[in-house]
């Protein structure tokens, strides 16, 4: 009995030690479940300028837009630098899902009421899935809603279709680029010499110079032979201010338009040759949240 | 008799070390509140790791800042993106010991009053931190509850004068987590 007690004392408090950790980490021993990061919040809004960001309204939430394009500023101070030739877009864009959102608008240039849908086919992220780009895709319609007399007016004349790719990474917190290969398709254009068919690629980007102010930068570049000679490619650069609840963007341009097929197939007047057709611009979004997630019913 | 106080002395010393164990859980409900006559914030994380030994004491929980969930997603873009930097900062954790072990009994199903004293890191600052909790001692598992305060400034987090008086200074934190074995 006396050689055994001993023994046994040895094995109970041996037994006791053993579950004793030694002073590591405690969660390591849970081991790390592999997650995948989505990229978010590459551009502040849907649009960079006037085309659209690979940035989808989340689920449930409708953004509301509105948007100002003005007269160009080289009339100075008699039209208040072009404030007095304001034109208007007035636009709602639903997010369905995270990646699908709709949208619709109408603008006061050429009365043209506008419809898309867009849906992120690949998203930007990094751990467990690896994805250097978000992918999306665009389907713009534009319907110009009135009719003029000069000519036997079909409503399909006054039809519009824009597809588009957005190809977008954000590089870092301070830099997002895109690429926005573009089709415009004009129901009826102006001369036969035109194509119906206009191909595009637009590029913009987006520097971070603040938490709550980004430089936004946005081109389109129209492929030769397809448009009559004077037209010009648009470049828009300009400011997103975030506050709480909108995005102000505040840019110059050199289009009118607000509208894929006016912004890109005619634009008149560039940047830097006479007369210059630089004007004042701005959108303003505000979101509203119309379905909450299931947790705060 | 001898024999017997023998026996009852090694059941007793295996029992006390069968019943130290490491408990584990990957779904720990993490909410927070700010409460202002100005805007009302709440936020959700229901995947929060814990970790606790029941030999030591030791706790160490952990949550990823993108888990939470807020009702507005916009809100939750700034709050990763503007407030806690999660892209730098991707979690917060806390790393502690319960101050009364000795008054836990992990074998004995019940309710204990416990203090946990440890270290709390949110946004890449560390700032000592005591605060209370229930265990309920159920059969091998332990439910955590929680709840304490923490304030933005502690962490380092900036509030922009505009919305300051949208956001409490002080932030309400409840911790709800069942911790059981870990399942192999």
């Amino acid at each position: 009995m006396k050689k055994v007690l001993p023994f046994l004392l040895f094995i109970a408090l041996v037994s006791g030690s053993v579950s004793a950790q030694d002073e590591g980490d405690l969660l390591s021993l849970l081991g790390d479940e592999p997650t995948t990061d989505y990229t978010t919040a590459s551009f502040k809004t849907t649009r960079v300028v006037n085309g659209h960001s690979i940035e989808n309204t989340a689920a449930g939430v409708l953004d509301f837009k509105i948007s100002h394009r003005f007269s160009p500023v080289r009339n100075g101070v008699f039209d208040l630098f072009g404030l007095d030739g304001a034109t208007i877009r007035i636009g709602l864009d639903y997010g369905i899902t995270d990646r699908l959102m709709v949208g619709i608008g109408r603008s006061s240039k050429e009365k043209i009421l506008d419809g898309f849908a867009k849906y992120k086919i690949l998203r930007q992220s990094s751990g467990k899935k690896n994805m250097p780009i978000t992918l999306s895709y665009l389907v713009d319609a534009q319907f110009k809603t009135y009719a003029t007399n000069d000519r036997e007016n079909l409503t399909s004349s006054r039809l519009f279709y824009t597809h588009q790719l957005l190809i977008g990474r954000k590089f870092n917190d301070a830099l997002t680029l895109q690429l926005m290969p573009t089709l415009v398709h004009r129901n009826l254009t102006k001369t036969k010499a035109e194509k119906n068919d206009v191909l595009a690629l637009g590029v913009a980007g987006r520097i971070k110079l603040t938490k709550r102010i980004t430089l936004n930068a946005e081109y389109y570049y129209v492929l030769p032979d397809q448009l009559a000679p004077e037209y010009t490619n648009v470049l828009s650069l300009g400011f997103d201010i975030e506050t709480g609840g909108h995005v102000f963007q505040l840019h110059f341009t050199n289009s009118a338009d607000m509208t894929y097929k006016g912004f890109i197939t005619e634009t008149t007047e560039g940047w830097f040759n006479e007369p210059t057709g630089i004007r004042f611009g701005f959108n303003i979004a505000r979101v509203f949240t119309i379905v909450k997630p299931k947790d705060f019913y | 008799m001898k024999h017997v106080l023998l026996l009852a002395l090694a059941v007793a010393i295996f029992g006390t070390a069968a019943t130290a164990q490491k408990l584990f859980t990957r779904d720990a409900r993490i909410q927070f509140d700010s409460d202002t006559p100005m805007e009302k914030i709440q936020a959700i994380n229901k995947s929060g790791t814990a970790g606790l030994d029941t030999e030591t004491g030791r706790m160490e929980w952990k949550v990823l800042i993108k888990g939470f969930v807020f009702e507005k997603a916009l809100m939750q873009e700034h709050f990763n993106e503007n407030y806690l930097e999660s892209n730098t900062f991707p979690s917060a954790t806390f790393k502690g010991e319960l101050v009364n072990l000795k008054e836990v009994n992990f074998a004995k199903n019940g309710t204990y009053h416990v203090r946990a004293k440890g270290k709390m890191t949110i946004h890449g600052v560390t700032k000592d931190l005591e605060v209370p909790g229930t265990l309920v001692v159920d059969n091998g598992k332990v439910r955590v509850n929680s709840n304490f305060n923490l304030a933005c400034a502690d962490y380092d987090i900036a509030i922009p004068g505009v919305v300051r008086d949208k956001i409490a200074k002080e932030i309400a934190v409840k911790v709800e987590a069942v911790l059981e074995p870990r399942k192999k």
